[in-house]
Order: structure tokens, then C-alpha cells, then sequence
């Protein structure tokens, strides 16, 4: 180097710029910042051998310690399920009215599904479970296709009208759409309906939507409106509507027919998971009758 | 110590200094020496992802984007869901218990550009096809306060109105192919037809798009207005295949059976 010039003050070499007599230092670099490059350079050499890292045209060094985030998420997955598998065994083998009546079992059930259920099932059905139109409240005394365990599990396993191969299939035909009743006729059904849960209306239209219910309705919802657990079809004579029960709302389900989905969880969540939202809902349902 | 060990590098240490010090003096020469320094680091840790084999799977399955699946695709990125949607479910227990199994690489073969994304406001859509019916989520992204009342999530009423421009997505099409889609001839000369088929399962058209896409395509009315191409079909087609273009993950990955 051609710059020679000293400090006094310093004795540093200076850069050889000077501006108006004030000169720069050209001090050495720091001593711990040495130590810190080769500390770190030791660091990366130790790496290089135990990690995957140098790239070998179609592969790579895959280090000692044979890490690999796949396996190591397999591995988590592995040692959580053992943490949980006492209760969580428990769980999917004991029958619904076991695990209810056991507050130690109740208090995992209700911990854990309450993940699930907000991560997959409260997107329709609501954090509450009690539905909201169009999709059923999981709380009331009312189940589609049955509320005991086994045909609740098959429910979530299959979903409704889903894409999985044993799907449960229910549609409520378009009435007025397809052209199967005039619009006059559905509204003597409405009126018909509406009185098996009580709702006043004249009683000539009630006898004759009666009879118009009996020639059209009957194979599903049966002759009394109490439905049919085997084909989803819902009971009429109670207070519970899915798709609302007041006059333009029923209109609305007969003239267009109604079809619901719901998502085969089979692939999505397990047994174990399918069976804590089953009790989870029994739970529920039984808290909301008190 | 110190010393000791950096003695023999004194002559390497030397010549460093001065280069570096004639070098600074030299703008041009600087910004080269910038460029390459840099270049160097991007070039090892990219270019051998594109040589090395297992970088993306190699699977049979999977298949493209039919073009009204793309066309929700550009929705998805115009009206800038990515912000707060990410579309990479990470190898990590809490995401693979949440969302389903990690994301594969082969499973944004045909992303152009990847939507993986890391800002989560609302839940990762890597899976999120087939989750939800067709109706929920056109009611959602109507209002998604309707179905999930805390929802923070804006309103996308406005694309149930919008009629879908079809004319442009042959040429979409073939700026996918440039970049490495492999889209057929055929299948960018038929896209707007296929578009139109795809949202019309009784229609003329729909065949065309199970023949060029596979018989596993879903065709039906997406936006439940049948008669009518919207933005909201397009979307919404996108939305249900989302994790569904090949089942790579959900074979390689199954479930844990507690």
C-alpha cells in the first residue's frame, strides 16, 4: 500500500484523505470480529457435515445427523398421539353414554372438539352448534338421519350428497319448479304443514293441503309429517326448520326443492376425531335440554 | 493465538487489502465485483434445485388448471386474497393437524405465479377444495359475516354480477405454456368453450372438458345460477381444487389412526 502517513495522536495508518487539514483513520478491523468470522466459518464447516446442505448435481449431501423436517413432523405426530392414546383409546372404544357420564373424559372431549369443531364444522353449523338457515342446529333434539352414535359417526364419516362413494343422498324434490304442483296447491301445502306444529289457518285449506300432503308427501316425510330417518327427510310437526317455517320460506323449499351438503370427513379427520365430535354434540344437545 | 493461526494467510490477507482498497476507488469495478459476490450465493443455493431430482415428485396424476379454474385463479390473485390467505400448509404438527397433510412441491407445479405465501389473517386454502359445498361458499364471499359471524373478511358480492371474460383465456393459456404449463394446442384453442362447459354440466360443451381434463373434473353450476358464466364460478371452481389436483399428498401422508 502507498499510503504510508501515521496518526500522531493514534499512530493508526490514515486513508491518505484529507479534507481541510482532517484526515480519516484507517483503523484495523476488530479483533472480536475476526474472532466472530471464524468462529462462524468453523460453525458452518461443522453444519456442512452433519446437515444437508452441498448440492451434487441430481442430489445432495444429506449429513450425518440424516435431518429431514418430513420425518421430524411424522415423528411429532407419533409422539403426540402416544401422549393422548390413553385417553384418546378410551375414547373411541368406550360407548357414547360411558364417556358422558366420566367428567375426566368429558373434560378432554370437550377440550379437544372444540378445536376440531371450530376448525372444520363451525364454518357452517356455527361455534355454538346451533346452526343457522340453511345449515341444522347439531343441539336440538332433531337428527335428520338419527342422533344415536353409530349414525352420527356414519353421517360425519360419508357427509351428505358429498363426493364420497357411500354417500348419504337425500333431495327434497322442486315441486313447483318441475312442474308437479301448481303454486296455488303449494301454498294449501304450507298451510297444511305449518298446522302439524300448531299454526292457525283456515280448515278448509288446512283438509285440502292435507290432502295434496298425502298424494305428494307422504313417501318421504310418512303420513303424520314426522319424517324418516332412513332418507333425511325431516319431521314437519315439530318446531325445528332448517330452512325457516315461516310462509315464504316453506314456499321457497317446495317450489325449489331443497338439496343440503354436507363435506365425507373421512378423509379429513379420524375415527378418534369423528367419535369426540359425536359425544362433543351429544353433550351439547343434552346441555341445551336442561 | 490469533496470530498464530492467521500467520500463514498474511500474503492472502495482504493481497485482499489491496485489491479491495484499489477496487473502492474504481466505482465500476465495485458494482462488477457487487454482482458477482452476489451472483455467486443466489447461483449455488438456486441453480441446483433445478438439477437436483427430488426437489419437485414426480407424480402421474396430476394435472392442470381447466381454464375457468385459472381464470378464478387470476380472480383469486386481482382481488389480492393471497394478503391475507396463504396456500402452504408447512411440516409442522399444529398445521398438519389443523389443515391436513403438508404441501408438496408437485402440488404448485403449475402455479404461475405460487400463491404459498407466509400472512395468515384468515386460514391457510391449501386444502380448503371440497371442504366447504358450492353454496357455502358463494354465500360466503356474498358475506362471510352471514356464516361466520366474526369474520373480518371483505365482501365479494359484486362477482355473482360480473359476467366472466372468457375471450382472453386462450392467450392466458398460452403464456402458462411459455412458462412450462403443458397445455395442448387443443386444450387453448377450446378454453373459452371449456370455461363455459365447466359451469354447464348440461350443456354441449361440458363433455369437452371431461375429454381434456379428466373424467375426475368437476362440472356443474358453481355460482348456482345456471345459465350464466360469472367471476363467482370461476372462483369458486378454483376454491374447490384447491389441494385436489393430484392426491399425492393424501396417499404419501395418510392419517394417523389414533
Amino acid at each position: 500500500m502507498s499510503v504510508k502517513d501515521r496518526d500522531p495522536l493514534t499512530g493508526h495508518q490514515t486513508t491518505g484523505h484529507e479534507w481541510n487539514g482532517i484526515t480519516e483513520l484507517n483503523t484495523r478491523v476488530p479483533r472480536i470480529v475476526w474472532f466472530f468470522i471464524i468462529v462462524t466459518h468453523l460453525w458452518a464447516l461443522i453444519m456442512w457435515i452433519l446437515l444437508p446442505t452441498w448440492p451434487l448435481v441430481t442430489t445432495y449431501t444429506k449429513g450425518l445427523l440424516g435431518f429431514d423436517q418430513r420425518e421430524v413432523v411424522k415423528q411429532d405426530i407419533v409422539v403426540a398421539n402416544i401422549a393422548r392414546a390413553d385417553w384418546a383409546d378410551r375414547i373411541a372404544t368406550l360407548p357414547a353414554d360411558d364417556i358422558l357420564k366420566d367428567p375426566e373424559l368429558m373434560a378432554r372431549v370437550t377440550g379437544t372438539a372444540h378445536q376440531i369443531f371450530g376448525d372444520n364444522c363451525a364454518g357452517c353449523h356455527g361455534t355454538d352448534a346451533a346452526g343457522g338457515p340453511g345449515f341444522p342446529s347439531l343441539i336440538d333434539t332433531a337428527w335428520l338421519w338419527g342422533g344415536d352414535t353409530d349414525t352420527i359417526m356414519e353421517t360425519l364419516r360419508v357427509g351428505i350428497n358429498s363426493n364420497h362413494p357411500d354417500t348419504r343422498f337425500a333431495q327434497m324434490s322442486a315441486f313447483g319448479r318441475d312442474g308437479i304442483l301448481p303454486r296455488d296447491d303449494i301454498r294449501l301445502v304450507v298451510d297444511y304443514v305449518q298446522s302439524l306444529s300448531g299454526t292457525a289457518a283456515p280448515a278448509d285449506r288446512i283438509a285440502t293441503g292435507g290432502e295434496i300432503f298425502a298424494n305428494n308427501c307422504v313417501a318421504c316425510h310418512g303420513e303424520n309429517g314426522h319424517g324418516n330417518t332412513d332418507l333425511g327427510a325431516p319431521n314437519l310437526t315439530d318446531a325445528f326448520w332448517i330452512y325457516g317455517g315461516d310462509d315464504d320460506a316453506m314456499f321457497a323449499s317446495i317450489w325449489g326443492g331443497r338439496q343440503g351438503w354436507m363435506p365425507a370427513w373421512e378423509g379429513r379427520l379420524s375415527q378418534t376425531e369423528r367419535k369426540i365430535i359425536t359425544v362433543y354434540l351429544q353433550h351439547l344437545g343434552q346441555e341445551a335440554l336442561q | 493465538m490469533l496470530k498464530t493461526l492467521l500467520k500463514p494467510f498474511a500474503r492472502v490477507f495482504e493481497f485482499q487489502a489491496k485489491t479491495h482498497y484499489k477496487m473502492e476507488r474504481h466505482s465500476m469495478a465495485l458494482t462488477a465485483g457487487i454482482i458477482l459476490a452476489a451472483g455467486v450465493g443466489g447461483f449455488v443455493e438456486i441453480a441446483p434445485l433445478f438439477t437436483i431430482d427430488d426437489t419437485v415428485e414426480d407424480v402421474a396424476d396430476m394435472r392442470v388448471y381447466t381454464p375457468l379454474e385459472q381464470a378464478g385463479r387470476d380472480i383469486y390473485i386481482r382481488e389480492g386474497c393471497y394478503a391475507c390467505h396463504s396456500q402452504m400448509i408447512r411440516t409442522l404438527r399444529d398445521e398438519v393437524e389443523r389443515y391436513g397433510p403438508y404441501s408438496l412441491a408437485v402440488e404448485s407445479k403449475y402455479d404461475h405465479p405460487m400463491l404459498w405465501g407466509s400472512k395468515r389473517t384468515g386460514p391457510d386454502l391449501a386444502r380448503v377444495g371440497d371442504k366447504y359445498s358450492d353454496d357455502w361458499q358463494v354465500r360466503h364471499l356474498i358475506n362471510p359475516r352471514d356464516l361466520v359471524p366474526q369474520s373480518v373478511m371483505p365482501q365479494y358480492a359484486f362477482l355473482l354480477e360480473a359476467p366472466l371474460r372468457t375471450d382472453d383465456l386462450p392467450g392466458r393459456l398460452d403464456a402458462l405454456r411459455m412458462v412450462g404449463v403443458p397445455y395442448t394446442d387443443d386444450m387453448i384453442a377450446n378454453a373459452a368453450n371449456d370455461a363455459l362447459g365447466q359451469a354447464q354440466p348440461d350443456g354441449d360443451r361440458a363433455s369437452g372438458v371431461l375429454d381434456r381434463y379428466g373424467e375426475a373434473t368437476a362440472v356443474r353450476v358453481f355460482d348456482g345460477q345456471s345459465g350464466r358464466l360469472t367471476e363467482m364460478d370461476a372462483l369458486v371452481a378454483y376454491l374447490q381444487i384447491l389441494g385436489n389436483l393430484t392426491d399425492v399428498a393424501q396417499n404419501t401422508q395418510p392419517m394417523a389412526e389414533e
